[in-house]
């Protein structure tokens, strides 16, 4: 995403901060699905990708546990296809054992308007069949236009809508960081 | 991207976004869900001057895939018959709303006129004997799935040359791509306006080639006396058995059908494991896919 030069940057958590409730998501996934039996992680690129790998390990190393790790590119679901040049597709990839009748939780770094988490609802829809779909996400930003929260949120964090919330990840950008850039007007 | 009228129109970069782009399309062949909604609301006109099964077939499905309206003209039975011009009927379709023409016409740049008189995309499915991209992009893209590259790859083009889109359009895209094209064929069947290696000799090019794309031997062209008869054609240009096994052991043997068997291609070649003939087909739906989502699924 290209920024202005002038915004103000701050930083809202450091790599440590991300560490820490990448660990806390991980716990509560596998509190909430009770040892995340028949539970499948769907990484919405680009940066719900990592996201969803680090969950995968963190629940490894915590309880033993290999839940399968999935991408789901939403691009040819998107309802905003039309405003502006057309979009490079990536892959999707569906774990062997597929989504029917499986808890799969969907990860992303920022929820937002909601629109992506509705774009990928309707590729898992066009996949199969899950028992039922959770929803992960690093940052809540608020400013919802539609009718979608998440089950598991790293960090709510109020913004106006003029400013934007930037997540680096050591895999997509070389260090863990969560920034908020302000309005140029401000 | 507003129009696909020739493999020219593609820069390297361009081609290899269409092919990969085919290449995440084909995954949707093993999906429960064979649908995407990505061109709901759109229209897609095949609009088609000459008899073709498969590539109608082609851009129907993939069309249809992507979910968008399909309207099919064929020339037969149409007020063409009636005596109505191609910039009529064109205008008739711009009325309906038609945001992609696709279209095939036995006049070369038809497309390319068709193009000034409509206000939607216009994919040429072949025209005339100038070109055929989407057959150029399907057929680079089974190299590619195949071989797993293309550049550097020698690929003989085999056959009547001369009259053929399909090779037209195989010899840009292939360059662009960073392939060895061959032109192979009697010397009456070759033109000479195209810029690449040309041999009369099958036998000599067939050890190092990666890939021979034998083309349709048109029954017609005998007439006008091309070449003396269809036995010495089969003899000296056919791709036999015994052709065949002297091929590196990695080779493909394509064709862009319809086959003439027996004439430019034998059955045990046809049938043998080296043949992409079928994959040709199944892979023309996802291009034409990535084609129609390049071309449609942004801002117009």
């Amino acid at each position: 995403m290209a920024l202005p030069q002038a915004a103000l940057a701050k930083s809202i958590l450091s790599a440590d901060d991300v560490k820490r409730i990448v660990d806390r998501i991980a716990h509560q996934i596998l509190e909430k699905t009770q040892g995340a039996a028949d539970t499948v992680l769907f990484g919405i690129p680009t940066r719900g990708v990592p996201l969803a790998r680090r969950l995968a390990d963190r629940i490894r190393t915590f309880e033993g546990i290999d839940v399968p790790v999935g991408v789901l590119d939403i691009t040819l679901y998107r309802d905003d296809l039309r405003s502006q040049a057309p979009r490079a597709v990536g892959p999707t990839e569906v774990p062997p054992a597929g989504v029917d009748g499986r808890r799969v939780i969907l990860v992303d770094d920022v929820l937002f308007s909601g629109r992506t988490v509705r774009a990928a609802l309707d590729a898992l829809g066009d996949l199969g069949r899950p028992r039922s779909v959770q929803l992960a996400v690093l940052v809540d930003r608020g400013h919802r236009e539609l009718p979608i929260r998440a089950d598991y949120v790293g960090k709510n964090i109020p913004t106006a809508l003029s400013e934007s919330v930037k997540v680096a990840l050591e895999e997509t950008d070389g260090a863990d960081e969560v920034k908020l850039y302000g309005s140029s007007t401000l | 991207m507003k129009h696909l009228l020739s493999a020219t129109d593609l820069d390297a970069s361009t081609a290899t976004l269409v092919l990969d782009t085919a290449a995440e399309m084909a995954t949707l062949a093993g999906r429960e869900v064979k649908k995407l909604p990505t061109l709901r609301g759109r229209t897609v006109v095949n609009l088609f001057y000459e008899d073709s099964t498969r590539t109608r077939i082609s851009f129907e499905a993939a069309a249809k895939r992507l979910s968008a309206d399909v309207i099919n003209f064929s020339a037969k039975g149409s007020s063409v018959s009636k005596g109505e011009s191609l910039k009529d009927t064109a205008l008739t379709l711009q009325a309906m709303g038609a945001d992609a023409v696709v279209i095939r016409h036995p006049a070369s740049g038809a497309p390319h006129r068709l193009s000034t008189w409509v206000a939607g995309s216009v994919v040429n499915a072949g025209d005339g004997t100038h070109e055929h991209p989407t057959q150029a992009l399907l057929d680079a893209y089974t190299m590619r799935s195949r071989l797993g590259r293309l550049a550097g790859l020698s690929v003989a083009i085999v056959g009547d040359v001369l009259h053929s889109r399909v090779a037209r359009s195989n010899v840009h895209l292939l360059a662009t791509l960073g392939a060895k094209v061959t032109l192979v064929g009697p010397p009456t069947l070759i033109p000479p306006d195209l810029r690449t290696e040309v041999s009369y000799d099958l036998d000599a090019v067939l050890p190092d080639a990666d890939v021979v794309m034998m083309l349709r031997v048109q029954r017609e062209r005998m007439a006008a006396s091309y070449f003396p008869s269809a036995r010495e054609y089969a003899r000296r240009y056919g791709l036999d058995g015994p052709r065949m096994r002297r091929l590196p052991d990695h080779a493909i043997v394509m064709h862009p059908g319809p086959m003439n068997r027996g004439m430019e291609i034998a059955p045990e070649v046809a049938d043998s494991a080296r043949s992409t003939i079928v994959e040709q087909v199944a892979n023309g739906v996802s291009v034409r896919m990535a084609v129609l989502y390049l071309l449609l699924g942004g801002k117009s």
